[in-house]
């Protein structure tokens, strides 16, 4: 388990959650955890709550987690997962108001640095228009 | 609450959501992303699954399932907004409610869907039919359930010329106008199928 903010991606279509996943990798490396989810419990566009919360495990750290989403519902979808996290776990995550690709890019790069989750979640809600 | 009358309404609302999923998927499709009818199906049907198990429960344990399965199940933006609902009428209901505590638990339910959605009443979501029951039922100015279902068909129909400026459909601004809020459509068809269940049992 790596030491740094672990990074969750959640979007509508797996397909783009996974590509994004694949350039924080790319970008960033394997410093930090980043796990990635899209689709509904029937496996159509749309996000899963159980989905989400076994995201959150996988990219699990000590140091927190910042989840980056797209649209409405996967926001939604993970402010509910992060509910359902048992209690010591839910004040460690966070959802970052942020273009999805764009600050999950930003967040890891700022994770790799050992940055704390609020400086995590900061800086990759910069890019937003404010 | 009787299990046999929990187990007949849980499977009645949820018949009803089944039957009405293409004409809620339709209403999606007019402004949002057309999968309402779907997800609501999908949660339904994992109630009914469920329903053995669910009808044993007392009544807040029940809605706490309920709650738990929507979340679980519906995905989209439906399945947080409806399990907030079903979770908070859990834990504000008790085994055996009257119309205040009723009205209490609804009331309480309308704030914490408000919280989990960023949402207030007027901007063409389920909110504009569940407000309008949580203050009927908290007035209690309805003579029966009847009206109660009344008040919920023509809160819904009142979200068609309302602008959605929340959700999906906020992203077709103008273009949201004349179509009825999918969710608000779902709702009011659950309070309608409730009070029917209700009233069938009085007659």
């Amino acid at each position: 388990m790596s030491s740094n903010v672990g990074i969750v991606i959640v979007s509508h279509s797996p397909k783009v959650a996974e590509g994004a996943a694949d350039m924080v990798r790319q970008m960033v490396g394997d410093e930090v955890q980043v796990a990635w989810t899209g689709g509904n419990p029937a496996g159509g566009l749309g996000t899963s709550v159980p989905a989400i919360m076994s995201a959150i495990d996988h990219a699990w750290s000590e140091a927190g987690v910042a989840i980056l989403v797209d649209l409405g519902g996967a926001e939604t979808n993970s402010e509910m997962a992060i509910e359902m996290l048992p209690d010591e776990r839910q004040g460690k995550v966070v959802v970052c108001n942020a273009p999805i690709v764009e600050g999950a890019v930003i967040a890891a790069t700022e994770a790799a640095s050992g940055a704390p989750l609020a400086l995590v979640k900061k800086i990759a809600e910069e890019l937003s228009p404010q | 609450m009787d299990s046999a009358l929990l187990r007949q309404l849980i499977e009645r609302v949820c018949q009803a959501v089944i039957a009405r999923a293409d004409h809620l998927t339709d209403l999606d499709q007019a402004i949002g992303d057309g999968d309402h009818g779907v997800n609501m199906k999908r949660g339904c049907e994992a109630v009914l699954a469920e329903i053995d198990g669910t009808a044993a429960k007392s009544l807040p344990e029940a809605m706490r399932a309920i709650g738990t399965q929507l979340v679980m199940t519906v995905g989209g933006a439906s399945g947080p907004l409806y399990g907030t609902l079903f979770l908070t009428l859990g834990k504000e209901l008790p085994a055996e409610p009257d119309l205040p505590a009723v009205a209490k638990a609804v009331k309480a339910a309308l704030a914490a869907v408000q919280a989990r959605g960023k949402s207030e009443r007027g901007q063409k979501t389920l909110l504009d039919v569940l407000g309008p029951v949580s203050d009927t039922l908290s007035t209690g100015s309805f003579g029966s359930l009847t009206e109660l279902s009344i008040v919920a068909n023509q809160a819904a129909a009142a979200t068609v010329p309302l602008q959605a400026t929340r959700g999906r459909a906020s992203f077709l601004g103008e273009r949201s106008i004349g179509h009825m809020d999918p969710g608000a459509c779902s709702l009011a068809l659950i309070v309608e199928t409730l009070v029917a269940t209700l009233e069938g049992l009085n007659k």
